[in-house]
């Protein structure tokens, strides 16, 4: 630093060279009277503490093996049996507290014997700087001037330049062939397995449900037509959990009259039934709880709530967006039918969710 | 030169170390080694009980591998837990049911990884939080610290990963906040998403890829920091507390064999043991109860591992409607606002040191720690990182404080906004009053006596309390630290004075306005001649 005075502070016999007017290192300064005389202990004074001190530790080791013998013997004696847990419970339980008992047995006396019966008098030995003395620096110095000398790496301009742009370029094939860890998102995540006349259906029963059974007040937890059927075999199972994290719908009936529904979407509801995304708007998670009386849908994980009544719009927390209603009505047997999929990605933001 | 045949009669301990000897120098190494002081003080202990606990780590988690199975390939669960019967899962889930409930031991073994993990980082940041209070990652340990630093975030991201290995509904719901996270990342987060699960969300490729880098990257960068962090405690030695004899070229201490051996040795002893009995009597994520990971279903109140806690309170904490969309682009400022506080929090933290350096403009090496009250712009800092940390942690809870204490969660979280800007503030003024009252205070006693308790009846009926002069080792210990004065904005050569240097001049008097000079000799006889006088 140009602009910072450097001045020199004798310190400990070493000089220290460093800028900036700070430590004020008075000359009237209390001496430091040397490291504290030793405490005597009580099994300094007397072979009676001594022994006894001897005799705990040697107890304390006694009681490790003790505890790892139990161990053993718990680990056998205490039978599991199938569907009892509580046998489960009594073997992992006796045979952790065998194995705990012998390791604190050990550190419990190893401490005890360093505290009461080896020397407990500080000394001190002396601490250098951590830089290299100024020889040592020269010879280092030296080291380099020569590497570099017969090397020739600081004059041979065309072989350092090159090598620079082999070191910059070797990394790269080592992220692209990281390339096949996913396919392109895509549209992955524009559409849901919601397609025109599937039927609602009960998560995770998949059986369909009548708007006549929708009581007001009443929650169901809705799976499209055809996810459950995706679950029940191995080949599908994930293409079934994929779908499901995408297509999860609350289903809500509430007085008509409270609804206050947009002109555009008067005809995506059915008899005040709506069915909204149950995936947050904000990270993702479930949306899982509806409080009944003010119509509020609550996310458990990071508490955004949405007016059931109003669109689904935020009300509280961090989410930003409304969920995403489904357009629904009934089919000639009654049971209720999505009109289409989402008319926007489900699901928290990304970059091109508009695009 | 000794022949070697002199040392061969001595039996077999004798044998054994010249064996050793002749062919690795063992000779050499303890004798450089084994008398080595080292510094005593509990609080040391803390990151000794992070070394530890990551050993703990390394021998539960190896039992674990050797019956865990990383897929998540489904399968019908046909186990011995009933109400899972019949259900279908990920081999993932079902195998750590299976360490659970079939492998006598694993769920001792699970137990214990578990509690171990939680004690590695809560070990590793108190750790951290002595060495930043007492000043120990000034010069020469300030890449110690940012090694230490790396650690703390290694065991987090270790603690990430294998919390969503069960594959069970909590893990998986965590995984999605995450899956969330990422997807707001801009212009590129869907795609990282796609990457890192393998396509859609959950995919059937994520557990295993974790467990890629939980059993193997993970600890394997741990351990090279480790040995990084300990080899340079080698080079610096320990530091030690101020006190009478503890100086910048001496350290002071018990030496290494046999009273570090023992207490060190016996030490990892203690921890193991602890975590054993925490393992053996308290059930943590008990995976059974919460069910394969479905994305309809979710349970109330659920928390995530306690140092995961601070980024989810952040998450919660942000206010509503903090999405733009600028043009056909979205940019979810209410999911990248925690994320960017996140990170720029762990960056402050991370380079701290040399922000204090450059302040203090101090390029002396330091040796002989600080007592917190001794750096009160420091510890104010300090102070005001723990509880900016601390609210949003607490922030992580928001759900669980409405519904014991009965209030509103909305109130709750408005509560917690507002702390989150103002408690750091309070906490910084109040920890810096209070570091130079304590200074004040020490001052006073090295001065004036300690209070003796005695009360004393003078001739002319004046009450007084009889201070006692204080023994030489206590005063060196209260008068034993620089008194720092601010940097002056100094002209350079060509007579300008830079914007960095007034920058610097000012953050300077910011950090050292406010300070209270040791007591020295010529005040403590001035203050005894005027005690006398009065008497």
């Amino acid at each position: 630093m140009s602009d910072q005075k450097s001045k020199l502070v004798k310190h400990d016999e070493v000089e220290h060279i460093y800028d900036g007017g700070l430590a004020n290192v008075a000359a009237d300064k209390f001496a430091d009277p040397g490291i504290e005389p030793h405490r005597v202990r009580m099994t300094d004074k007397s072979k009676g503490h001594e022994k006894s001190a001897a005799r705990q530790v040697a107890a304390l080791f006694l009681i490790s093996i003790a505890g790892s013998v139990f161990s053993i013997w718990a680990f056998f004696g205490f039978k599991v049996y199938d569907y009892d847990l509580n046998s489960i419970k009594n073997n992992s339980m006796f045979l952790g507290l065998g194995i705990a008992l012998g390791m604190l047995g050990i550190g419990i006396g190893a401490v005890h014997w360093a505290k009461t019966l080896m020397p407990d008098a500080e000394v001190s030995e002396p601490r250098h700087q951590t830089r290299g003395s100024d020889e040592t620096r020269a010879a280092a110095i030296e080291v380099i001037r020569l590497a570099n000398d017969e090397s020739g790496f600081s004059r041979r301009k065309l072989i350092r330049r090159s090598l620079y742009g082999a070191l910059a370029l070797f990394p790269i094939p080592g992220l692209v062939i990281f390339r096949d860890l996913g396919p392109n998102p895509a549209d992955s995540l524009r559409h849901t397995m919601w397609t025109p006349g599937a039927r609602l259906m009960r998560d995770p029963s998949g059986t369909p449900i009548k708007a006549s059974d929708v009581q007001v007040g009443s929650v169901f937890h809705v799976i499209p037509e055809g996810l459950a059927e995706l679950g029940q075999e191995n080949e599908t199972y994930h293409h079934m959990l994929e779908e499901k994290a995408k297509a999860a719908v609350l289903l809500v009936r509430v007085d008509p009259a409270e609804l206050k529904e947009s002109e555009d979407r008067k005809d995506w509801s059915y008899q005040g039934i709506v069915a909204y995304s149950k995936i947050c708007t904000h990270v993702g998670c479930p949306v899982a709880l509806y409080e009944q009386h003010t119509h509020h849908l609550l996310c458990p994980c990071h508490q955004s709530t949405f007016d059931l009544t109003d669109a689904c719009k935020v009300v509280f927390g961090p989410a930003s967006r409304p969920l995403p209603q489904l357009p629904i009505t009934v089919d000639k047997d009654g049971y209720l039918i999505a009109k289409s999929d989402f008319n926007e990605p489900v699901g928290p933001s990304f970059w091109d969710r508009k695009a | 030169m000794t022949t070697p045949n002199n040392t061969q009669k001595g039996g077999f301990l004798a044998g054994t170390a010249n064996y050793l000897d002749e062919r690795v120098g063992v000779a050499g190494i303890l004798k450089n080694f084994g008398r080595k002081v080292f510094p005593d003080h509990w609080s040391f202990m803390l990151g000794e009980v992070a070394l530890y606990s990551f050993l703990v780590l390394l021998l539960s988690g190896t039992f674990l591998t050797f019956f865990y199975q990383p897929a998540m390939t489904p399968m019908v669960y046909d186990g011995i837990f009933g109400p899972l019967k019949g259900a279908r899962m990920s081999v993932a889930y079902a195998s750590t049911i299976d360490i659970s409930f079939e492998v006598r031991g694993g769920l001792l073994m699970r137990q214990v990884h578990h509690w171990a993990a939680l004690l590695f980082v809560a070990a590793a940041g108190l750790h951290m939080l002595r060495v930043f209070f007492t000043g120990a990652f000034r010069k020469p340990r300030e890449i110690n610290w940012v090694v230490g630093f790396a650690l703390f975030v290694l065991g987090m991201a270790g603690g990430f990963t294998g919390y969503s290995l069960p594959d069970d509904l909590l893990s998986g719901n965590g995984l999605r906040i995450i899956d969330g996270m990422i997807k707001g990342v801009p212009v590129i987060g869907s795609w990282i998403s796609s990457l890192l699960f393998g396509g859609e969300f959950p995919g059937d490729a994520i557990v295993a890829r974790l467990y890629g880098l939980h059993i193997m990257l993970i600890p394997a960068l741990i351990l090279v920091f480790i040995v990084i962090h300990l080899f340079m405690v080698i080079i610096h030695k320990h530091t030690h507390y101020s006190g009478a004899g503890k100086r910048d070229d001496n350290v002071v201490g018990y030496p290494l064999a046999p009273v570090y051996v023992a207490k060190a040795g016996g030490f990892f002893f203690i921890v193991f043991g602890v975590i054993m009995l925490a393992a053996a009597t308290f059930t943590i994520n008990p995976v059974w109860n919460f069910g394969p990971y479905d994305p309809s279903p979710v349970s109330a109140g659920t928390q995530p591992d306690w140092y995961i806690g601070f980024l989810d309170g952040a998450l919660r904490l942000t206010p509503s409607h903090l999405e733009f969309v600028i043009g056909d682009f979205t940019l979810p400022m209410n999911v990248l606002l925690p994320m960017v506080v996140g990170v720029l929090f762990l960056a402050v933290v991370a380079i701290y040191p040399f922000i204090e350096a450059w302040v203090t403009g101090d390029k002396r090496e330091h040796h002989v720690l600080d007592r917190p009250r001794n750096a009160p712009t420091r510890t104010a800092i300090g102070a005001a990182g723990v509880v900016f940390y601390a609210v949003l942690w607490a922030g992580g809870s928001t759900d669980l404080i409405a519904t014991n204490f009965k209030m509103s969660l909305n109130q709750v979280l408005t509560a917690m906004q507002i702390s989150l800007i103002l408690l750091p503030v309070v906490a910084y003024l109040v920890t810096k009053r209070l570091c130079l009252s304590l200074q004040r205070k020490d001052r006073e006693i090295v001065l004036h006596g300690r209070e003796s308790g005695r009360i004393v009846r003078l001739p002319h009926g004046e009450f007084i309390e009889v201070h006692e002069e204080v023994d030489e080792y206590t005063r060196y210990k209260l008068v034993d630290f620089v008194n720092y004065e601010p940097i002056m904005a100094r002209p350079n050569a060509r007579g300008k004075i830079t914007i960095r240097g007034r920058v610097r001049a000012s953050m300077s008097r910011w950090f050292f306005e406010d300070r209270v000079a040791p007591a020295t000799p010529a005040e403590l006889t001035a203050a005894k001649k005027h005690g006398n006088e009065l008497h």
